[in-house]
């Protein structure tokens, strides 16, 4: 395939203030009307976004030495466990962690109101946070005992490394059983009240670059707000799925570990959430330009919702049990019209991502990319792939 | 005629007496009870439809007032605080009356308080807890 521009050629454009960045959702409009061949021509870069609950997020921060100095073992903020088994005074804080004191599931539905991913916004918020430290005392770290108040501008280093985030396509979520099960993918009713979803399709950065052919180990991203690097492939990435013939997968499959500097994001793409009877999360926002290298980079971006399909998946047994099996596919679509058909009942849809959020994080990365404030990078390693006979639907005019 | 949904607030040392009876019995008003939280010697709650003509309703009123009954507009209860929606629309499918949805194909929430009745259920099917019920805030 013959190639149209280079990462380079792209960051010149941008230097220049001359590069063409659209949205992955524009461009859809784009190829509809001019077809492929001349929107690649035209378009450097095609932005994506998403913006959900990614549970596998949390932070890493360096607490500062105090005098006496202290190599702190047990450390709370706002009383939520961080995990202090690194050096000194760095600590991890897990979106997830809840307080010791929360009584979690013992009254089910648990409300989790509070844990890592709420510390972790509230400092991003600029609000104070309870520190409090213990240590068994050494020679070189005499300190036992620490309490004070701190905010964002005290802590060092603060960044986010997220193992899991921006998982490639993931699955409906239903419940066949009799009773209201409460799960990551939230309140699911009973024989089928409701089915939940959790992509922004269309939007979605790897279900725009389905074959990470551009989006690699170091690729400069949007992160809650700020600017992040791929630090590598998520846990649990799974290139091998099954796939629709354009190359997207019909599940889970890709995912993303996410790393980047807490004090540039903003609580309006950092969000902690509760979900009822399940516990903590954290919503966070991502997008991805993708850059259009040739014509079949071009075609991956413009892959609308209908192309995009999802397995149905039973919470209340075939998922908690491990037994797997789906109970169909439907298309992104289909679930943002608000209701899909399974096993012969209407059944109402509710997305746990939000596609408006997703849809302002592509057209801020948009602006930030046309103002020359974010460059291009090229992979310095790729993520697992798989070799893919890529084949697209006829779509140019 | 008046045709109102109204939350009720009984102080508990009122919350004994037969109100709902009172009401049909001297005012001539229906009340339709939508959700009530009524138990002994404790402050009680009641999200109730009340329809009567207008002069037994506002007698009605007064009567529940000197009685030292809150009656409060149903539609400033509950608050969906659009600031702290992330519009992921969990509460979309929960929501019994359409009072919190989803404008398709934009996927933006909205909350229409006239369909709202106070069932609480999205207070807690809101991850953001983006959705406040104003008499619990208070308490």
């Amino acid at each position: 395939m013959t190639q149209l521009r280079t990462i380079q050629e792209i960051n010149e454009k941008i230097a220049k203030g001359q590069v063409v960045v659209v949205t992955a959702e524009e461009v859809i409009s784009l190829v509809e009307k001019q077809g492929v061949e001349k929107t690649a021509r035209q378009v450097d870069v095609v932005t994506t976004g998403t913006f959900g609950p990614m549970c596998s997020s949390g932070a890493f921060f360096n607490l500062g030495h105090t005098t006496p100095r202290m190599r702190m073992s047990k450390v709370t903020l706002n009383g939520v466990s961080a995990y202090a088994g690194i050096a000194a005074v760095d600590v991890y804080l897990g979106a997830t962690e809840i307080p010791e004191t929360d009584p979690a599931n013992t009254d089910f539905p648990g409300a989790f109101n509070y844990g890592g991913a709420h510390v972790i916004e509230d400092l991003v918020a600029g609000k104070q946070v309870l520190l409090q430290a213990t240590s068994y005392g050494t020679d070189c770290y005499p300190r036992r005992k620490l309490e004070k108040y701190i905010t964002l501008d005290d802590i060092n280093e603060a960044y986010l490394f997220n193992p899991r985030n921006c998982y490639q396509n993931y699955n409906v979520a239903v419940n066949l059983s009799d009773r209201t099960i409460y799960t990551y993918m939230g309140i699911l009713k009973p024989n089928l009240g409701n089915a939940n979803y959790c992509s922004a399709g269309q939007l979605s950065p790897l279900l725009n670059d389905p074959l990470y052919r551009t989006i690699g180990i170091g690729t400069r991203v949007f992160l809650g707000g700020g600017i992040g690097y791929v630090a590598w492939q998520g846990t649990q990435h799974n290139p091998n799925v099954p796939r629709t013939e354009n190359g997207v997968p019909r599940g889970g499959a890709g995912t993303l570990a996410l790393i980047g500097d807490l004090k540039q994001m903003t609580t309006k793409y950092l969000r902690g959430v509760s979900f009822l009877g399940y516990g903590v999360s954290m919503q966070v926002g991502v997008g991805i330009p993708i850059p259009i290298l040739d014509e079949q980079m071009l075609r991956h971006t413009a892959v609308t919702d209908a192309e995009i399909f999802a397995p149905i998946v039973d919470y209340s047994e075939a998922y908690p049990q491990g037994t797997g099996g789906s109970l169909g596919e439907v298309s992104y679509a289909e679930l943002k019209s608000g209701k899909i058909m399974v096993q012969g009942k209407e059944v109402p849809t509710a997305p746990l991502s939000s596609y408006p959020k997703a849809r302002e994080i592509a057209e801020l990365l948009k602006a930030w990319i046309k103002k020359g404030d974010f460059t291009l990078t090229e992979p310095v390693a790729p993520l697992p792939t798989v070799d893919f006979p890529v084949k697209f639907k006829e779509r140019d005019k | 005629m008046i045709k109102r949904k109204v939350v009720l607030h009984f102080p508990a040392s009122v919350v004994e007496q037969p109100f709902i009876y009172t009401l049909a019995k001297e005012y001539n008003v229906v009340a339709n009870i939508l959700k009530a939280n009524i138990n002994p010697r404790k402050e009680g709650r009641m999200v109730v439809e009340l329809s009567a003509d207008d002069k037994d309703f506002n007698t009605a009123m007064d009567f529940l007032h000197a009685r030292g009954v809150q009656v409060l507009p149903l539609e400033q209860q509950i608050v969906w605080v659009e600031e702290r929606c992330t519009q992921c629309g969990a509460c979309t499918v929960i929501c019994p009356s359409n009072a919190l949805w989803m404008k398709r194909p934009e996927m933006t929430v909205s909350f229409c308080s006239e369909k709202c009745i106070v069932c609480e259920r999205c207070l807690k099917a809101c991850p953001a807890r983006a959705v406040e019920a104003l008499y619990l805030s208070g308490d």
